[in-house]
């Protein structure tokens, strides 16, 4: 059945059996990068910057993860990004307000405890939003348009519009920065065990093909397959370590910490951002959850085609309920990011948000007809649209004429998008 | 022949209203273990309308359903499936983007230990009941939507056979099927009969239904015309009633039926 190519590239592809869409993605991603690295005489692309870019991409991220689900099944969510200022602002009063109040400053459990209250939070308000939707059959569009002007008037209302700082000193961790980022040695470890988990995935891949006597892949494919993956999160990591704190930081550290400082200045390197962990580690469970769950092959066939999955007797309604429950749960998340980072909430934070995510979704391949997408297409459909953004920025265009890029950048994309799906006839 | 069971299946004076439209209305039919009673009637006569109440897809607005003598509700698939009634629908009812396996499985996928999807293991179960019923078809990976009609098919009817159904109900289940295939389902159903399972089947090829039932139930305008063995009437007299709703002496009339001394003439 499978017919061996002479071209080398496509043999390359069939061998490897590699998603050509995620393999498209990654090499705009890098066109992109190579383009804004050489306008901005390689400013983009110094550690530096892109440790930035991986920060600011980590809570889009995490809500791009949930929309694909919402969009697989036919659904839309426009209330995300006023449901990341609702869930923001009741992280930042229960951590500031109500448990000092209750324990003083910096209990070892108020990072934690504001955490989970933002993320039931997220879960209620998502959950509301599915049930409108599942059971009484309004239309998400109309349901989560109005999440969006209602969950923004809730964000102003707890606090009367009054912003909220400063975070506990234990939850800044979850923004990144210096003592957000788990420096060089646990930067190094972490990318050498998610390469074993690569390759241990391999092998089971392997194995299980084996078992049930389906064709294997060549051996040759499967080292280039895993030594790029491989490769790619080593390369992270060296980029991560390559940006050091800023020597005033260190210096300070160092003098709290009574480390002598060597000749030359101290060298502490960030390592892996908190924030960028927290995405990665979302986007694997989201995968997992889409691909190797009941309900994952369920939001699938929902997307396809409702009736049928009905009739086969999924109970529909539950798990569209349960889709926007999630992705009222990724919002909170994604607020827990962008409060600590800015060690505040305030009361338009997220604003638009909700549009990068959707466009990061669809970018990613996720497509508005339902029943087609991709969790790892949407973390990387986040990084072109965040690339794109910060790379404007670099260069130095007017944030009007960014704005035209990006919307420009979308319809461009999802124009190809439709183009190749045509061709590929999927 | 079966009058001294239990009917694995009854459903009586079933109606159904879209709207202003009667699709069904009081329609009674029965089902007896082993045997295949074939449902027939012009297009847009409620055969589809009144196997989706049995099979959970449809909510009746009066009537009862019985299986095995004891009264039951259906209110959704699962129900349905729960008293061991599987379907294949005329609309086939699959989901396009997802492969044979996964429509195969769907509601009911097969779990690892660990409570994730075990596909190996569905996509080798799938690969034994599809070599049964279509020895040809090799596009496992593939999502359906790829699918020639006749392939839908064979994928519709996997599903409904693979869950040991006890009550089977299909509806056009050979309409995009070529003769090889056919004459696999008609086999199929011959041996589905012999282990006890009822089996309502639907289908506009009058010989077929002849040749694989055991009674005939007419209907039209969504009222039930007879119901007789096709051992006592003749094709024409059965064509008869699908057409003109005209029942003939030796069947008893139902609701649907038209008075016997009508000519085509009066009837149109
Ligand atoms: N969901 C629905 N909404 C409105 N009307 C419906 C619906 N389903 C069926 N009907 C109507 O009910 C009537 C019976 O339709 P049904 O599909 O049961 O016919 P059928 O006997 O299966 O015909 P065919 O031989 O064409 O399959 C038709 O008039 C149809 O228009
Ligand atoms: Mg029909």
């Amino acid at each position: 059945m499978v017919e061996t190519s002479v071209n080398p590239v496509k043999k390359l592809l069939e061998a490897t059996e590699v998603d050509t869409r995620i393999l498209g993605m990654v090499a705009v991603l890098g066109l992109l990068w190579l383009g804004f690295g050489i306008a901005t005489d390689g400013a983009f692309l110094t550690p530096r910057n892109l440790w930035n870019l991986s920060v600011q991409t980590s809570s889009i991220a995490v809500m791009a993860t949930g929309m694909v689900l919402v969009i697989v099944t036919r659904n839309i969510d426009l209330s995300v990004g006023s449901l990341l200022g609702f869930t923001g602002m009741i992280i930042a009063v229960t951590q500031a307000e109500w448990l000092p109040a209750l324990w003083g400053y910096d209990h070892s459990m108020t990072w934690v405890t504001a955490l989970l209250v933002g993320m039931v939070a997220g879960a209620l308000a998502g959950a509301l939003q599915g049930f409108v939707i599942a059971y009484m059959g309004v239309p998400a569009f109309i349901v989560t348009l109005g999440g969006l002007l209602a969950w923004r008037g809730a964000a102003w209302w707890v606090t009367s519009g009054r912003t909220v700082a400063p975070m506990d000193s234990t939850f800044q961790i979850m923004g990144g920065g210096p003592s957000g980022s788990v420096g060089e040695l646990a930067t190094w470890l972490i990318s050498g065990a998610i390469c074993l988990m690569i390759v241990a995935a391999f092998l089971r891949g392997r194995h299980l093909r084996r078992l049930h006597q389906f064709p294997l892949r060549p051996v040759w494919a499967e080292f280039v397959l895993a030594g790029f993956y491989c490769a790619g999160v080593m390369g992270a990591a060296a980029v991560a370590n390559a940006y050091p704190w800023p020597s005033r930081i260190a210096e300070r550290y160092a003098q709290a910490e009574g480390i002598p400082i060597p000749e030359g200045g101290l060298v502490i390197a960030h390592g892996f951002a908190v924030p960028v962990l927290i995405a990665v580690f979302v986007a694997v469970v989201m995968s997992f959850i889409a691909t190797r769950t009941r309900f994952g092959r369920y939001v699938f066939a929902i997307g396809g085609n409702p009736e049928a999955a009905e009739l086969a007797g999924v109970n529909t309604r539950k798990v569209i309920l349960l889709v926007f429950t999630i992705m009222g749960i990724l919002a909170a998340i994604g607020a827990a990011i962008s409060t600590a980072r800015l060690n505040a909430a305030t009361n338009a934070q997220g604003t638009l948000d909700e549009l990068y995510v959707i466009a990061a979704a669809v970018i990613g391949g996720t497509s508005l007809a339902g029943g087609v997408g991709k969790v790892a297409g949407a973390v990387l459909g986040a990084l072109v649209m965040q690339s794109l953004q910060s790379g404007m920025v670099l260069v130095g265009i007017d944030t009007p004429l960014q704005n035209m890029i990006v919307g420009v950048v979308l319809v461009i994309a999802v124009w190809v998008d439709t183009l190749y799906r045509k061709r590929s006839s999927l | 022949m079966t009058d001294n069971q239990q009917p694995l299946v009854e459903m009586r004076n079933i109606s159904i209203s879209f709207g202003g439209i009667r699709a069904v209305d009081d329609v009674s039919i029965d089902l007896y273990p082993g045997e295949v009673v074939g449902l027939l009637g012009h297009n847009g006569a409620g055969k589809s309308t009144l196997i989706k109440i049995l099979s959970g897809a449809y909510p009746m607005d009066a009537g009862d359903i019985f299986v095995d003598g004891q009264p039951v509700t259906i209110h959704n698939p699962r129900d349905a499936k729960n008293l061991g009634i599987e379907t294949i629908y005329q609309t086939l009812a699959l989901a396009d983007n997802v492969d044979a396996a996964a429509n195969l499985f769907l509601g009911r996928e097969l779990q690892s230990r660990w409570g994730t999807l075990d596909d190996a293991a569905m996509e080798s179960a799938c690969r034994q009941v599809m070599g049964r019923l279509n020895p040809n078809f090799q596009r496992f990976k593939d999502p359906v939507k790829s699918l020639s009609g006749g392939q839908r098919q064979s994928v519709a009817i996997a599903r409904a056979l693979y869950f040991n159904a006890r009550i089977l109900i299909m509806d056009e289940p050979t309409a995009a099927l070529g003769p090889q295939e056919t004459a696999q389902v008609a086999e199929l159903i011959k041996h589905l009969k012999s282990e006890g399972i009822g089996i309502f089947l639907i289908s506009h090829d009058i010989h077929d239904v002849f040749d694989l039932s055991d009674r005939v139930s007419v209907m039209k305008n969504g009222k039930l015309v007879g119901t007789a063995s096709v051992d006592v009437v003749t094709k024409d007299e059965v064509l008869g009633m699908i057409i003109l709703g005209k029942c003939p002496p030796q069947v008893e009339p139902g609701p649907g039926a038209v008075a016997t001394d009508m000519s085509i003439e009066e009837v149109c």
